[in-house]
């Protein structure tokens, strides 16, 4: 990206209104300058209406991922029974590959790769990170930045 | 694509293309609407050159005339617009054709994106049907300017036409300026439109719900800054071109005169206040003068209004005004706080907030005792060069140039040791008359800028200030002098060398000298002759004010080959990675 800022997922879809899409964006950065100034570059392109910041916001945040995993007939009980936790769904199966669709928190995911990795990933499909602000955020928010509003 | 058109035809087009618009021309398809929607911009001058997917465009054109300055390259087009912006500071118009004729303007849109420099660009674009095919001249226009453009547009819809324009002019000449681009597929500009939908994007309100550029300052800031500046003993106004871009110049010289505050330039702001006032210390940065950069060191108090503190300018930002407190005035946001940090952020046009600090009145701090200083500091390190007793130095030919046009001239350069010569030595009197590329350093930008100015002002007298290898670049519009009459000086100080690349390589690199001498250039001389132009050179000092002097002062366009010394180099000067305080080249060795 031109101005050097490390994008490490963006997920995107409409919204209730016609015409406005909505995008979620995971950025790594270094520190509070670099953060105002992705807000401020992405604040002045002309399409965009509106920037939020919600790093220290109460928030929901979902990502889905699907999982195709080796898993033939002689241990897929014992596969479904270890990945039960995660409360994955399973979307698609064949004699000796079964897909799991799990949703979450992205740690959530995370750690469910790991749990089924020594089985044998054939593919692995994640969506990014999208998510929500709640209704209702705790009084003591984090300090605006100096100039934004 | 192969045009045949006969020598009696090029004259009917030209009767016709001279005469009024018919007044019973009636819009039909898109590329109707399209020139129609420029009438409506009040559009006077279009620089640009056609193509296939620009047919209809150029067909248009014919039908319902708009001045169209047809240049010898897309590039030497989208510099006059630059040059026009500039001097009128109002969106300069480029059209050109597809594919090639499109990417042959990418230095020129980065260029007026860096420098804020309102343009409205139209390229021609393949069929809706075929993008993306690799059609024939097809190029991904958008794709390849999103990031060198304020904001682009592809049209979908031929009803969208006025709509969009409108939106593109008002984009590009408002908040911070910059260029916009509306591409545009052929189908469209052939498809016909419909009437009321047409009309309906006419008449409709410009809506951007995510472009509100703010111009008033904020009441709490504009406070805080008058405190500080009360309160300082050190203060100083570095300005910027945002000073011009909101044609502030007024207001500038009202405040500093009123708080006896000093100040200093930018490149770009150069003309932001007279050349010779006595509170104005020249430019800062690089190649800035001592006293300028001396200024920002030791200042308190430093009022940035409208400069971006670009690093030519600041040098190493760690070291940058070390002292003081900033007060940063800036119609784009994101420019505050970017590489320096700010104690008082003010997001305005620069013409507004001065007019709000104006119109208080407030304690003025005690500057005298730092006048004195910087005057001191003034009179001991000044411009200085040794001269030579067979060859011209690129300074006096200046000083030359300045005396004789009165620092009246609007002077456009290109890029390399002349330019930052002619920043020093050409002190401006008026605003809006120095023309030169500060971000993007466009070799190939001075001379189609001084075209593009001069149509601006026609009857003011224009001069380019060249290098040998950078007016080669575009010397090819050399033809537009003569067919348009258009009297632009032009002065190539002539070093036979890439000046400001030896300059470097003598400094940094032992005096490796790799690629940086040409020593067989043309004779400019016939090479203007051949273009129908006069052309002068000059050898020796001696000969060189009067031939400035009938040179500059003819009413035809001139081209003068200046031979200047080539191991002359620009000082002083800020070394890369250091602060402004450690100059080196600051007196005579
Ligand atoms: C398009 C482009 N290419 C390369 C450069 C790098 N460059 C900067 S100054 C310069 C030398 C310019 O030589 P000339 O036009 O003769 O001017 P002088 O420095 O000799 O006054 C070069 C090559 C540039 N600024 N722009
Ligand atoms: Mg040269």
């Amino acid at each position: 990206m031109k101005r050097q800022f490390n994008i490490e997922s963006i997920t995107v879809g409409h919204t209730e209104q016609l015409n406005i899409s909505k995008m979620t964006f995971v950025v790594n950065v270094e520190d509070e300058v670099k953060l105002e100034q992705l807000i401020k570059q992405l604040s002045k392109q002309i399409d965009v209406l509106k920037v939020n910041d919600i790093t220290e916001k109460s928030i929901v945040l979902r990502e889905l991922a699907l999982i195709k995993v080796v898993s033939p007939g002689n241990i897929r009980l014992e596969m479904n029974a270890i990945v039960e936790p995660f409360r994955p769904q399973i979307i698609d199966t064949s004699k000796n590959v079964v897909t799991y669709q799990v949703v979450g928190h992205p740690d959530k995911i995370d750690a469910f790769i790991e749990l089924i990795r020594p089985y044998g990933i054939k593919e692995l499909t994640r969506t990014g990170i999208t998510a929500s602000v709640r209704e209702t955020q705790p009084s003591d928010s984090a300090p605006q930045l100096s100039i934004l509003k | 694509m192969t045009a045949n058109v006969s020598a009696s035809e090029k004259l009917d087009a030209n009767a016709i293309s001279q005469s009024q618009p018919e007044k019973k021309f009636k819009p039909k398809n898109g590329a109707d609407l399209l020139i129609q929607a420029l009438h409506d911009q009040d559009v006077e001058i279009v620089f640009g050159y056609p193509g296939g997917a620009v047919l209809h465009l150029y067909d248009a054109m014919y039908k319902n005339p708009i001045r169209h300055i047809l240049t010898r390259h897309e590039q030497g087009a989208i510099h006059a617009a630059e040059g026009y912006a500039r001097v009128l500071n109002k969106p300069g118009v480029v059209i050109a054709t597809s594919g090639p004729g499109a990417t042959n303007l990418v230095t020129g849109i980065t260029d007026a994106m860096i420098d804020s420099i309102p343009l409205v660009i139209f390229t021609g674009q393949v069929a809706t049907s075929v993008i993306g095919s690799d059609a024939f001249q097809e190029a991904d226009v958008i794709g390849i300017t999103t990031p060198i453009t304020k904001h682009n547009y592809q049209v979908q819809d031929v009803n969208d036409i006025p709509r969009i324009v409108k939106e593109a002019f008002h984009i590009a000449n408002s908040g911070r300026k910059g260029p916009v681009l509306i591409d545009f597929p052929k189908n469209i500009s052939a498809d016909v439109f419909d009437e009321a939908l047409a009309e309906a994007s006419r008449e409709k309100e410009i809506y951007l719900p995510g472009y509100q550029p703010n111009s008033k300052p904020n009441y709490l800031q504009i406070q805080k800054a008058i405190q500080a500046i009360s309160e300082s003993k050190k203060p100083l106004v570095l300005a910027g071109a945002g000073v011009l871009f909101a044609d502030a110049r007024e207001e500038l010289t009202a405040f500093v005169e009123k708080y006896k505050i000093p100040v200093v330039n930018t490149l770009l702001g150069l003309g932001s206040i007279h050349g010779n006032h006595e509170l104005n210390y020249g430019m800062a940065g690089m190649h800035g003068a001592v006293v300028a950069n001396d200024a920002i060191q030791n200042a308190d108090l430093l009022i940035n209004i409208g400069a971006r503190f670009d690093d030519r300018l600041t040098g190493d930002t760690k070291l940058f005004a070390p002292n003081a407190t900033i007060i940063h005035i800036d119609i784009d946001p994101a420019e505050i706080g970017k590489n320096i940090p700010t104690d008082v952020p003010i997001v305005a046009d620069a013409k507004e907030a001065l007019i709000a600090i104006l119109k208080k009145d407030f304690q003025a701090p005690d500057t005298n005792a730092w006048i004195d200083y910087l005057n001191e500091k003034q009179t001991n390190y000044p411009y200085w060069y040794v001269e030579d007793e067979r060859e011209i130095l690129p300074q006096q030919a200046i000083q030359l140039i300045h005396s004789i046009t009165n620092g009246d001239a609007i002077v456009t350069t290109d890029v390399g040791q002349h330019q930052m010569w002619v920043a020093q030595y050409y002190r401006q009197n008026h605003g809006h008359r120095w023309v030169t590329s500060g971000g993007l350093g466009t070799m190939g930008f001075g001379f189609p800028a001084a075209i593009g100015a001069q149509f601006a002002k026609p009857d003011k007298k224009v001069i380019a200030i060249c290098g040998d290898a950078g007016f080669q670049m575009t010397a090819q519009e050399l033809a537009l002098l003569k067919e348009f009459h258009l009297p632009v000086k032009i002065v190539i100080l002539n070093n036979f060398a890439l000046g400001m690349v030896r300059q470097w390589q003598q400094t940094f690199y032992e005096g490796r000298y790799s690629q940086s001498l040409m020593p067989v250039q043309p004779d400019f001389v016939k090479l203007a002759d051949a273009y129908g132009i006069k052309g002068y050179q000059i050898d020796t000092l001696d000969e060189a004010s009067a031939i400035f002097e009938e040179a500059l002062n003819s009413d035809e366009p001139v081209l003068i080959d200046c031979r200047v010394k080539q191991v002359e180099n620009v000082y002083p000067m800020v070394p890369p990675g250091k602060a402004l305080h450690e100059m080196i080249g600051v007196k005579k060795f």
